[in-house]
C-alpha cells in the first residue's frame, strides 16, 4: 500500500521561504485529502515542493510504491496553451512522457476509455487554444490520470466549471480514488466540497500549516474566522451532510 | 457523503476518438511522403535548371548510370550543380529544423536564426576570420570560418537564453533584443567591411546576400554531418520538446527537465545555425517560414513536425535555387535575396488561406 508522509516540509524560492512546518501523520491509499487555505496561503508551493519541482526544507516519505510505476502526478492550475495539438495528442504527449515514440493500441484504447469517463471524447479532435477554460482543465485532469499515478496533486482543478462539471469531476477522482487505491491531495476554494468528497482537509496559511485533521473535525466556524476572516458556521442541512454558511466578511 | 463516481470503463456510444488520432496519423504520414516526393522532384528540377537546362529525365538517367553519359553532362551535373543543389537541401533543412526548435523552446512564433540575430552573429564571426585572420578558438587551424561563425552564434544564443530566463520578460521582449543584436552585429559587420582591404571586402559582401554558388563536396558533407548528428538528438526529446509546448509548468509536472532541455536544444540550433551561415552567408527566410508551413500542414507533435520542419525547409531553398537561376536568364540571383522575393508571397497565401485554429 502507497503512503505519504510530510514531515516538516517547507518551500523556498532562491532564498524566499514561502512555505514551511507542513508535517502530516501518514496519509494512507484511497483517501482525499483537501488542501484549503486562502490566496496566496502557499498551496501551489507544497504541492510544488511535494512534485520535487521546488527545493525546501523537510522530508518527503512516499512508500510502497512498486518498482517501474508512476508513484505521483501533479496537476498545475489551469494556463493558456497555444501549442498547434488537439487535445487527444495531448494526452498521448502526457501518456508518452519518457517513454518510447510508437504509440500502442493498449496505450490509445486506454485514452479513448479515460476521455469516454470524464465526457470529453466530443472535444478529442479539438485544438487546444480552442477550448474554454473549464474545458482545458478537464483535459488537464485526463493529462494527470492517464499516467496512472499513486498519487495524485491537484491545484484547484474544478475552479472554471460550472456546477454540473464540478461534481462530476469530483465524483470521478473520488471513485478512483477508492478504485485504484490512489492518494488524493486537491487545492480546493469550496469547503462544501471539502466536506463531500475529502477525507481529511490539511489547512495552510500565511506559509504555515494551521491543522490537519478530518474534514468534519477541521471545517468549522472557528477555521472560518481565523484563517478565512469570514463569520459562520457549519451545519447539517435537509440531506443531512455537513454543510457551510456563510454569513459575512469579517474586518 | 458518497459519491456517484462515473465509472472508468464506461465507453461512450460515440465513435472512439482515438479512431480520429488514427486517421490524423496517417494523413500526417502522407503528408511527409508527399514533402519528400515533392523535395527529390525539386532536387532534380534544380539539377536540370541552369545556362543550359537539360531534360529531366537525362538528369536521372545521368545519376543513375553515369557511365553512358555524355562526358559534359555528367561533369556538369556532378561536378558543378550537384554540390549546389544538395548545399540547397541541407541549409533549407539545418535552418528550418533550427527555426523551428527555437520557436519550441522560446515559445514564440518569431523566434529563428535570422530574427533573433544568430545569424547575424554567425555572419560577424565568419568576418572576424576573412577581414583579420582572427580565430576565436585557438589552435585549430582548419574550419577557422565556421568554428568562429559558431562561437559568435553561441554568444548570441546565450545572451537570447539568459535574458528569457529572466522574470517579467515577455515574448516580444525577445523579439526586440533578438532586433538589437541583428543591429549590433550588422553594425560590427559594417566596421569590419569599413576596415577591411577590398580582397576581404569581396567576401564579406558575399555574406550578406548569401549565395549557393561556393558550395563545395566538403562543405555539404560538413553540413549534412551536423545535420545528421542533431537531429537524432532532437528525435529523442521528441516528446519533451512537444511538452514544452504546453507551458513550463505542465512540461515539467510531466517531468521534463525543462531547464536542461532548453539549454541542450539552444546549442543544438546554434550549431544548426552557424555552420550553414559560414558557408553560404546569410538566408533569412527559410528559418521563420520553413516551421510555420510544417505547423499548418502536420501540427506540433514533433514525431511529425520535426520532420516536416525539415523537408520544408529542404524543399523551400531547392525551389528558391531553382527559381535564383529562371528570373533573370543568364544570371543567378544570390540565393538569400531570392528566398525573400519568392517566399513572401507564397507565406502570405499560407497565412491567409489557413484556418487560424491550426497555427500559431
Amino acid at each position: 500500500m502507497v503512503s505519504l508522509t510530510l514531515e516538516g516540509v517547507g518551500t523556498r524560492y532562491g532564498r524566499k521561504q514561502v512555505l514551511a512546518d507542513v508535517t502530516t501523520p501518514t496519509i494512507t491509499a484511497g483517501t482525499m485529502t483537501a488542501v484549503i487555505g486562502p490566496n496566496a496561503a502557499g498551496k501551489s508551493s507544497l504541492f510544488r515542493r511535494i512534485a520535487g519541482m521546488a527545493s525546501g526544507p523537510g522530508e518527503v516519505h512516499i512508500e510502497g510504491v512498486p518498482s517501474g510505476e508512476q508513484a505521483l502526478a501533479y496537476l498545475p492550475q489551469d494556463t493558456n496553451a497555444t501549442a498547434v495539438l488537439t487535445v487527444f495528442e495531448s494526452v498521448v504527449l502526457a501518456a508518452k512522457q519518457g517513454r518510447s515514440l510508437k504509440v500502442s493500441e493498449e496505450e490509445l484504447r486506454d485514452i479513448d476509455s479515460l476521455l469516454a469517463a470524464l465526457r470529453i471524447t466530443e472535444l478529442a479532435s479539438r485544438y487546444l487554444s480552442e477550448l474554454s477554460g473549464g474545458q482545458r482543465q478537464l483535459v488537464g485532469i485526463a493529462q494527470s490520470l492517464i499516467r496512472r499515478p499513486h498519487i495524485l496533486l491537484m491545484d484547484e482543478p474544478t475552479s472554471a466549471l460550472d456546477l454540473h462539471r464540478q461534481m462530476e469531476v469530483l465524483g470521478l477522482v473520488r471513485s478512483l480514488a477508492d478504485e485504484r487505491q490512489m492518494i488524493v491531495m486537491i487545492a480546493l476554494h469550496d469547503l462544501n466540497h471539502a466536506l463531500g468528497y475529502c477525507d481529511h482537509a490539511l489547512v495552510i496559511a500565511n506559509g504555515r500549516m494551521h491543522r490537519f485533521g478530518s474534514c468534519n473535525d477541521t471545517i468549522d466556524q472557528h477555521l472560518l474566522r481565523e484563517v478565512y476572516r469570514v463569520d459562520g458556521h457549519v451545519e447539517l442541512n435537509s440531506l443531512n451532510r455537513p454543510q457551510v454558511v456563510l454569513n459575512a466578511p469579517i474586518y | 457523503m458518497s459519491a456517484e463516481g462515473v465509472a472508468v470503463n464506461d465507453v461512450s456510444p460515440i465513435a472512439s476518438a482515438s479512431q480520429d488520432y488514427r486517421a490524423s496519423v496517417g494523413r500526417r504520414v502522407l503528408i511527409l511522403v508527399g514533402l519528400a516526393v515533392a523535395v527529390l522532384i525539386s532536387f532534380a528540377v534544380d539539377l536540370a535548371t541552369g545556362p543550359y537546362n537539360y531534360p529531366v529525365t537525362d538528369v536521372i538517367a545521368t545519376l543513375f548510370s553515369p557511365e553512358n553519359a555524355d562526358t559534359k553532362m555528367r561533369v556538369i551535373l556532378w561536378e558543378i550543380r550537384m554540390p549546389v543543389a544538395l548545399m540547397a537541401l541541407t541549409v533549407g533543412a539545418s535552418l528550418s529544423v533550427a527555426g523551428a526548435q527555437m520557436q519550441t523552446i522560446l515559445a514564440n512564433p518569431l523566434a529563428s536564426p535570422f530574427t533573433l540575430g544568430i545569424s547575424a552573429a554567425a555572419g560577424f564571426g565568419a568576418a572576424l576570420a576573412l577581414v583579420f585572420g582572427v580565430a576565436l578558438v585557438p589552435f585549430v587551424s582548419a574550419f577557422v570560418i565556421p568554428l568562429n561563425a559558431f562561437v559568435m552564434a553561441m554568444l548570441a544564443a546565450g545572451v537570447i537564453y539568459f535574458f528569457s530566463r529572466m522574470r517579467g520578460v515577455t515574448v516580444e521582449t525577445i523579439v526586440l533584443l533578438g532586433i538589437a543584436l541583428v543591429f549590433t552585429f550588422n553594425a560590427l559587420q559594417a566596421l569590419l567591411q569599413y576596415l577591411a582591404s577590398e580582397q576581404a571586402l569581396s567576401a564579406v559582401v558575399f555574406w550578406t546576400m548569401g549565395s549557393l554558388v561556393k558550395a563545395t563536396w566538403t562543405k555539404v558533407a560538413v553540413t549534412a554531418a551536423v545535420l545528421a548528428a542533431t537531429v537524432p538528438l532532437f528525435i529523442r526529446q521528441a516528446w519533451s520538446l512537444t511538452a514544452l509546448r504546453l507551458g513550463d509548468a505542465k512540461a515539467e509536472s510531466l517531468g521534463v527537465n525543462v531547464k536542461r532541455l532548453r539549454l541542450t536544444t539552444l546549442i543544438l540550433v546554434s550549431l544548426l545555425a552557424a555552420i550553414p551561415v559560414s558557408f553560404v552567408g546569410s538566408i533569412g527566410f527559410i528559418g521563420l517560414v520553413g516551421p510555420h508551413i510544417a505547423r499548418m500542414l502536420v501540427g506540433e507533435d514533433q514525431r511529425f513536425f520535426m520532420p516536416a520542419s525539415i523537408l520544408c525547409g529542404a524543399l523551400l531553398l531547392s525551389a528558391t535555387s531553382v527559381l535564383s537561376k529562371l528570373l533573370i536568364p543568364g544570371a543567378i540571383l544570390p540565393i538569400g535575396v531570392a528566398t525573400a522575393l519568392v517566399g513572401v508571397p507564397f507565406f502570405f497565401s499560407l497565412i491567409f488561406s489557413s484556418r487560424r485554429r491550426n497555427s500559431w
